[in-house]
């Protein structure tokens, strides 16, 4: 019956990965302060994907063999995916090793590989001043406007399913242990969230995570995330709203 | 249309083929002609539990590959008439199921009989997949422990999105919940989840609760499924199961266990 079908397809698609920030360049620091965050959640971490984000070390002119880095992170279990912020000879290097380039364009700049892979973008540097500039609070203004519709869901989402929304994702029922739902908007659950919830996966800062009650797994804002072990017991099977507030996950409950 | 009744729950032991020889049983014993098949190729098993081992001749994987007729691989069950049981191969594995080969052996076995029962292997690999892929209902069959209960979790997500019902945008499969193995005592000494922790997890439709019970081991030893045993609480729960799928409205049973009668009388769980 499905004698039709063609080869293969190409769609477009977004892929979500924990970014690296490295603020030294001493290769032995690097990989023992890896070992001791992998230690507390060795799961979580386990063949993770990962960007290397090299904007800050770049801006202090450290220059870090980028080479050396991806060896590191291989050999603890990572798979780098993606450099970001590289100068022009890390960037060659990343080249070399298959690895897609990210260049920095401003705040919130979406983790989609592939896409940002731009000549006009390589060209940009990433020590500029607009990215410092960019790393302090940001004014609501400044925050790109969601413009995806909302998805709407009133079934279960089960251990090891996914859901993508464009834009806010409005879940009527349970998120179990094990699901993972993304949103580049807002999230609400209006049910038990036991999964991963990650919104802002594509940079923004200024949304929200809203759950009746959090059992969660993980929950993440623009990239900065808290694992279950990291969350505040009192807030724990309780109705709540999670934002961002200076790089820090707020857990609030709502009364 | 036969109505295809897949019995699913991602982890092992839980108790599938015993409820598929089961509940086949009573949907045959309540008049309705009916097909189980064994889909745990390489590890063949129902036809042990439903004693007819010693007549296989032909089985699943032949008659996907041609080599035999549908009505040549069913066994007749000696019990009760209405019953056929189409085996596993035991020297092949599941890559010697196809879709395409199992969506005809259902759609010819679909003439004939009212309901198809399909005992899925554990895992969520190929033999799983095709088990599940043509079902209208699902028996979720779960362990009143945690491990147990995360793999029907991913089950359900399977169900709900890989099945040919999915794929079609049709109607949903529907799901049943199957509380196997439950030990009221050791759920009360806090050993085991309870009923209302496994729904609040999985929030399903419940069909019955089947007590862990000697009978059942004694019965599999026996090649009698425990539905005919009318003694054990085992069969009489499984009896139930098949009543409450077949539209009868009967009060769960064993929940609290034998010692729970002070607990029903002073109000414990309902």
């Amino acid at each position: 019956m499905l004698n039709t079908l063609p080869v293969l397809e190409f769609k477009s698609s977004t892929f979500f990965a924990p970014s690296l920030i490295l603020f030294n360049k001493d290769i032995a620091a690097i990989e023992q302060a890896l070992q001791e965050k992998i230690n507390l959640a060795p799961e979580f971490f386990r063949d993770s994907p990962l960007i290397v984000d090299l904007r800050e070390l770049n801006k202090q002119n450290q220059d870090v063999d980028f080479v050396q880095i991806t060896e590191i992170l291989r050999k603890i279990g990572f798979f780098p995916v993606g450099i970001r912020g590289g100068n022009e000879q890390q960037n060659k290097q990343a080249h070399s090793l298959s690895i897609p380039i990210d260049t920095v364009r401003e705040q919130g700049s979406p983790i989609i590989i592939g896409e940002t892979h731009k000549q006009e973008n390589i060209k940009q540097s990433p020590s500029q001043p607009e990215v410092t500039t960019a790393k302090e609070p940001i004014r609501p203004a400044a925050i790109p406007p969601v413009s995806a519709a909302a998805t709407l869901i009133t079934h279960p989402i089960r251990s090891g399913q996914r859901i993508y929304a464009a834009g806010d994702l409005i879940i009527m029922s349970q998120v179990s242990a094990g699901a993972e739902i993304m949103a580049e908007g807002n999230i609400h659950v209006y049910n038990t969230l036991r999964g991963r919830a990650l919104a802002g996966v594509h940079g923004n800062t200024a949304v929200r995570i809203f759950c009746f009650d959090l059992q969660a797994e993980l929950i993440s804002i623009a990239g900065d995330y808290k694992t279950s072990e990291d969350l505040n017991k009192q807030m724990y099977k309780k109705p709540v709203q999670i934002y961002l507030q200076d790089h820090a996950l707020i857990i609030k409950e709502i009364a | 249309m036969a109505r295809i009744i897949v019995v699913t729950s991602g982890k092992g032991g839980v108790g599938k083929t015993t409820t598929s020889a089961a509940i086949a049983m009573g949907l045959a014993k309540k008049g309705h002609k009916t097909a189980v098949i064994d889909f745990d190729v390489g590890l063949r098993n129902l036809d042990l539990i439903l004693g007819c081992e010693r007549r296989v001749v032909y089985d699943f994987i032949n008659v996907i590959n041609g080599e035999a007729s549908i009505n040549q691989a069913l066994i007749r069950d000696k019990n009760c008439n209405l019953l056929y049981i189409l085996p596993a191969s035991q020297t092949r594995d599941k890559d010697a199921l196809t879709q395409e080969g199992v969506g005809k052996v259902l759609e010819e076995l679909s003439k004939e009989f009212a309901y198809i029962v399909c005992d899925s292997p554990a895992g969520i690999e190929k033999g799983a997949n095709l088990a599940l892929y043509f079902a209208d209902d699902a028996f979720v069959v779960t362990n009143p422990e945690i491990s147990s209960v995360r793999d029907s979790d991913r089950m359900l997500g399977i169900l709900s999105s890989k099945s040919r019902r999915a794929e079609r945008n049709e109607e949903p499969i529907k799901e049943y919940l199957l509380l196997t193995r439950y030990d009221s005592d050791r759920v009360r000494s806090g050993e085991m989840l309870s009923l209302d922790d496994v729904q609040e997890i999985l929030s399903l439709d419940l069909l019955g609760i089947i007590p862990e019970s000697k009978s059942v081991l004694s019965a599999s030893n026996a090649g009698i499924p425990v539905i005919l045993d009318e003694k054990s609480e085992a069969g009489q729960a499984y009896t139930d199961v098949v009543a409450r799928y077949l539209g009868e409205k009967r009060p769960h049973r064993f929940i609290d266990g034998k010692q729970g009668f002070l607990r029903r009388l002073f109000g414990g769980r309902k």
